[in-house]
């Protein structure tokens, strides 16, 4: 009993953690309070399971599922172009709303509040994964990949450029460098991860709907990188493992199944007030949260 | 760069009225003026951070104001601020390297292509500041004479072909004044073309080779050093008779 679990839980976190460091891309390597990659989780859970349900390969739904989302990072960021700090957050915070409620109106394609249901596990190349401990070790690989990618870009020349724009975007510009650009472009690559995390998401549990990527996963994934620091990404891989444990264990609480679910976002908040007031630069984050 | 009557108000007052300067190649030109004469207004118009009301300045043969801030910069125009502007969460080596660098802005090489190192570059420019003992300090680790030692390195590194200097020498300590009295004239023996705004007269009279006077942002003196201290509007408005 206790091996299924610990294989769900270290699903959960594989999904998790490929999340949280997209969002830490975006976020603690380039300055860019993006509140919308809840959003961009979904659009790449849905887009992977419509294909899905509709036959196409899952080797192609899982990359459309990050081209789409990494597209719609980009659109954000294009929209949202003249708007810095607390104006951009803002505006992206809207962009997630408006996602939301795309999912749960276009009922035709998304089927609104109903869900999509028998989103099948994956199949690659022959490689039928039945069974959850297939989809870990495919997961983990996915992981490996991913945080190795994220990893070579942040230790980069563009990884540097991120850093100063952070810092001082206009002092940035004047030594000649794009900053538009460069968020565009930062903002695929953490679209794409984002969407890519979607689609796993969708793939493992089977059945998505609307209120999965409400703002309430937000605040789980902010959470996360936070606690770890920002601008760290073994700060994000250890909190996601705090985080999600930590959320799973409170299972185990004497309490009604009602309380549980609004309880895990207090003691996410708390956790949140707690590091922002004491410890603003999370576990091993080496930069101030501003 | 030839800058063609360029004016400025914020609400009622006028920044700059009707400004024209030419800048003289490979000199060490000054624009000097009281507090709120437009000095710094003028930087912030060339480099792109304010628009004017009206007027041109044309540099390589382009009317840069058409052009954007980042536009300018890679045009060649190279500038520090009165209040020196660091990534604090960087190194100075890591200063350095963006200066230098002109393809970090490509995610996808920055995945494929090897890491080149830059290192030996970035130290040798360094230490024409005295910071190569400093290549991993952060902004934070330094005192705020190095800071300005560090922002004058960045943007002798970056690619230019002119360097506007807002206040070099203001607030830095008497042998940190001739260190980068020094460095500006060897950057001009180099062929270096260099704007630099001082309020400290006689760090101006002795490095600069054309000064303009600015006050209430019209250009009421131009000429050589020695022609400026004996200029009557000059000694009237600027050094008060």
């Amino acid at each position: 009993m206790i091996f299924p679990y610990l294989i769900h839980i270290l699903i959960l976190i594989g999904i998790y953690l490929i999340l949280a460091v997209s969002l830490n891309l975006s976020l603690g390597y380039a300055g860019l309070l993006s509140l919308g990659h809840v959003a961009l989780f979904g659009i790449g859970a849905y887009t992977s399971a419509l294909l899905n349900i509709n036959g196409v390969p899952f080797v192609f739904s899982f990359l459309l599922a990050g081209l789409l989302a990494g597209f719609f990072g980009f659109l954000l960021a294009f929209a949202t172009g003249k708007l810095k700090g607390d104006y951009y957050a803002l505006a992206s915070l809207g962009f997630a709303f408006v996602v939301y409620s795309l999912l749960l109106n276009l009922t035709e394609i998304t089927r609104g509040p109903l869900g999509i249901p028998g989103i099948s596990k994956p199949q690659i190349f022959g490689w039928a994964i039945k069974d959850n401990f297939s989809y870990l070790i495919f997961l983990a690989l996915v992981c490996f990949v991913s945080i190795f990618l994220i990893n070579k870009i942040v230790n980069s020349g563009f990884g540097k450029l991120l850093g100063a724009m952070r810092d001082d975007e206009t002092g940035l510009r004047i030594l000649g460098k794009d900053t538009k650009k460069l968020k565009y472009k930062t903002m695929f690559v953490s679209g794409f991860f984002a969407g890519i995390s979607g689609s796993l998401f969708a793939h493992y549990i089977g059945f998505i709907d609307p209120n999965t990527f409400y703002i309430s996963e937000l605040v789980l994934i902010l959470t996360i990188v936070i606690l770890g620091g920002i601008a760290s990404l073994k700060g994000s891989i250890t909190a996601t493992f705090v985080v999600i444990v930590l959320s799973e264990l409170m299972r185990f609480l004497p309490l009604p199944s009602a309380i549980i679910g609004p309880g895990r976002q207090i003691v996410y908040a708390i956790v949140l007030i707690i590091i922002l007031m004491f410890r603003p630069r999370g576990l091993l984050g080496r930069i101030d949260l501003e | 760069m030839k800058i063609k009557n360029i004016s400025k108000s914020f609400g009622g007052i006028k920044a700059l009225d009707s400004c024209n300067i030419e800048i003289k190649k490979k000199k060490i030109n000054a624009i000097i003026g009281p507090n709120g004469s437009g000095k710094t207004t003028l930087f912030n118009i060339i480099s792109g951070l304010i628009k004017p009301d009206k007027g041109e300045i044309i540099f390589q043969g382009h009317d840069i104001l058409k052009l954007e801030d980042f536009e300018r910069a890679k045009l060649g125009i190279s500038r520090t601020f009165q209040e020196v502007r660091l990534f604090k969460n960087l190194t100075a080596k890591d200063h350095i390297d963006i200066s230098l660098s002109e393809n970090y802005e490509s995610v996808l090489k920055s995945v494929i292509k090897k890491k080149r190192s830059n290192r030996k570059k970035i130290k040798r420019i360094l230490k024409t500041v005295d910071l190569d003992k400093k290549l991993g300090s952060y902004v934070s680790d330094l005192s705020y004479g190095q800071r300005k030692l560090l922002d004058l390195a960045i943007v002798m590194a970056k690619k230019h072909s002119i360097l506007l200097l807002d206040e070099p020498v203001a607030g830095v300590n008497p042998k940190l004044r001739e260190k980068i009295k020094e460095i500006l004239r060897e950057l001009r023996e180099k062929g270096e073309t260099i704007v630099l705004i001082e309020h400290d007269m006689n760090f101006v009279m002795e490095i600069a080779e054309f000064i303009y006077v600015l006050d209430y942002g019209k250009v009421i003196a131009a000429g050589r050093p020695k022609e400026i201290q004996k200029n009557k509007k000059v000694l009237e408005v600027y050094l008060g008779g």
